[in-house]
């Protein structure tokens, strides 16, 4: 089985995602950039799994999905907040401190 | 009739002693939620608070008889391996036990003071502390990943509960941000470990790199760089420390001072249990960046505190600072560096959160500006003492356990012949000092016309001052005992 294609296309993925919350400025997509980084980390966490043999890598995988689902909710629950303040969920709108 | 098979699940023993710190305050999360979904009318601030300080300190008798038990029969792990029960890990929940019974006292006052629901707060706490014991405790990659994620997720409602300040807001959406952030260059790097040596397992990466002479170690390098970054956000070390100004500002004081204790001192205790112990066979390839990572942290720490107006973010830079003190002591990658950090990470937790509960007091609709300070030596002579104490201590002053904790960092430094940085740290701490001295003499310098009405203080507030000035007293000038409690906490590795 051929690794590389794997581990090229999860870095391609993570690249993505950190493009994306770096330069998003609305807040819902910065969330799946993020969701994005954490699942190219799970292709990468499946395609180890398959080269040593052992389900570990999946299992992991799975792990990281149930965390990734709790944490976004909780990131979700933040934007709204905002959302009902400011009628906006353009990050570069939350300035108020400065120093 | 069909012979039936019988698969036969056995899963790996557990010991529950061990567990039991944690669990407790698992437990108390989950009556402080029952209780308070079944009387809502009863479930009182005080309630909350006691239960909260019950379960800490339960947890710390326990944590207290299982110190004991690793001094007398050795560490030992469980749980297939993968929860480490030596003296590393029982030195950290006693950090944390010690943090979270501050905080629920400083919470004790803000939460009603600032009308946030008390409950909810204290189960989030909890639920904190507990997965900041397993991220300390973790011998397995996986499970030190979810401690992290139990600590932050809960950290993150924690800072936005305050629900009529937009800085609260804020500062809950860049700490999110930031904290998912890393965490997904964290998860990276746990993933190419895991490519890189078979396991998530801390034990079996340190036997397979011990014993593995790799053809091309790109992997494995590349493990280590994601790893560095995602904890160097965790701690907010330079250049990645950027988020730490505004979510330190933002957050309620008491929230701040949990994050600057305990999710500083979770991210180093991981820190320690990958490299120092887990990747010692590779030394030499992370220790020189931890050693730029370090420099870098002090000057960016020192330099930019001196800049800042608010005193919640001049304690945001110093907090920096720090940082870039213990990663002194983790580049010396020895355990006498090992027991130096750990021995500044436990006094560093008793002034940050005395400082903190000053600064909570001292807030008026929690902004905090320098001149609020001003003539808090003439109306509040008792607290601007320990308060002053206390900033002294952080700037490293004799006498003060600060002084004896950037000793024994420079120590291991210059132990292992990196004078450059042992003398950076030096100057650092002078230029840092200036910060602290400017507080100071905001308290004492007298300004008639910035005559500051001081706010009523709550009574939790001054036991948890008096009681971190008086630890911070002790430990400058009886260190042996605290010496000796961090060299017996250095991570040990070991199987079943």
């Amino acid at each position: 089985m051929l690794l590389n294609q794997f581990l090229i296309l999860g870095a391609v993925l993570f690249a993505t995602g950190v493009y994306g919350v770096l330069a998003r400025r609305n807040g819902v997509m910065v969330l799946m950039s993020i969701e994005l980084m954490l699942n190219a980390v799970n292709i990468n966490l499946v395609a180890f799994g398959m080269q040593h043999g052992v389900v570990s890598g999946q299992v992991f995988a799975l792990f990281v999905i149930a965390v990734a689902a709790a944490e976004v909710g909780v990131g979700l629950a933040i934007v709204l907040l905002l959302y009902r303040n400011r009628t906006s969920i353009d990050v570069e709108d939350f300035d108020l401190m400065r120093g | 009739m069909a012979t039936q098979s019988v698969l036969a699940f056995v899963g790996p023993s557990v010991n529950w002693w061990a567990l039991l710190p944690q669990m407790i305050l698992l437990g108390a999360a989950l009556l402080i939620m029952l209780v308070s979904a079944l009387a809502p009318k009863q479930t009182s601030t005080p309630f909350v608070t006691v239960t909260t300080m019950c379960a800490a300190i339960t947890s710390y008798i326990v944590a207290t008889g299982l110190w004991n038990d690793v001094q007398r029969d050795g560490p030992s792990s469980s749980i297939a391996s993968a929860f480490g029960i030596d003296g590393f890990s029982i030195f950290f929940t006693m950090l944390i036990l010690v943090a979270l019974a501050a905080t629920a006292l400083l919470s004790h006052g803000y939460l009603d003071k600032e009308g946030i629901d008390a409950p909810e707060f204290h189960a989030l706490l909890l639920c904190s502390a507990a997965g900041a014991i397993v991220m300390a405790s973790a011998n397995d990659l996986v499970v030190m990943f979810i401690g992290l994620e139990a600590l932050s997720i809960g950290l993150y409602v924690m800072i936005a509960m305050h629900d009529r300040r937009q800085e609260a807001r804020e500062s809950a959406i860049k700490y999110f941000v930031l904290g998912a952030f890393s965490s997904a260059f964290l998860l990276y790097g746990i993933a190419l470990t895991y490519g890189a040596t078979g396991s998530t397992n801390l034990i079996h990466i340190r036997d397979y790199l011990g014993a593995v002479v790799f053809r091309d170690q790109h992997l494995l390098m590349a493990a280590m760089a994601l790893l560095l970054v995602g904890l160097s956000f965790k701690v907010a070390a330079a250049p990645f420390h950027f988020w730490a100004p505004d979510v330190y500002q933002g957050a309620p004081s008491p929230v701040t001072g949990w994050m600057a204790s305990v999710a500083k001192a979770a991210g180093f205790a991981a820190l320690l249990r990958i490299f120092f112990a887990a990747f010692a066979s590779h030394r030499i390839d992370w220790t020189p960046i931890v050693s730029v990572l370090a420099a870098v942290t002090l000057v960016v720490g020192a330099v930019m505190a001196i800049l800042q107006n608010d005193v919640k973010r001049m304690l945001a830079f110093s907090s920096v600072s720090h940082a870039g003190y213990v990663l002194i002591a983790v580049q010396a990658a020895t355990d006498q560096g090992t027991a130096a950090a750990l021995f500044y990470l436990f006094t560093y937790t008793f002034m940050v959160l005395g400082t903190f509960a000053v600064v909570g007091a001292m807030g008026r609709d929690d902004d905090h500006p320098l001149a609020n300070y001003a003539g808090l030596g003439r109306s509040r002579p008792v607290l601007a003492i320990g308060f002053t104490i206390l900033l002294l201590a952080q700037a490293g002053i004799p006498t003060t356990s600060g002084f004896v904790a950037k000793f024994q960092v420079i120590a291991a430094a210059v132990n292992n012949k990196n004078y450059v940085l042992a003398g950076l740290a030096m100057i650092t701490a002078v230029v840092g000092a200036f910060m602290y001295l400017r507080i100071v003499m905001a308290m004492y310098v007298d300004n008639e016309e910035q005559k500051s009405s001081v706010p009523s203080w709550h009574w939790s507030t001054k036991v948890v001052v008096i009681a971190m000035v008086g630890f911070t007293l002790l430990a400058g000038l009886v260190p042996q005992f605290l010496i000796e409690f961090a060299e017996d906490a250095v991570p040990i590795l070991i199987r079943g």
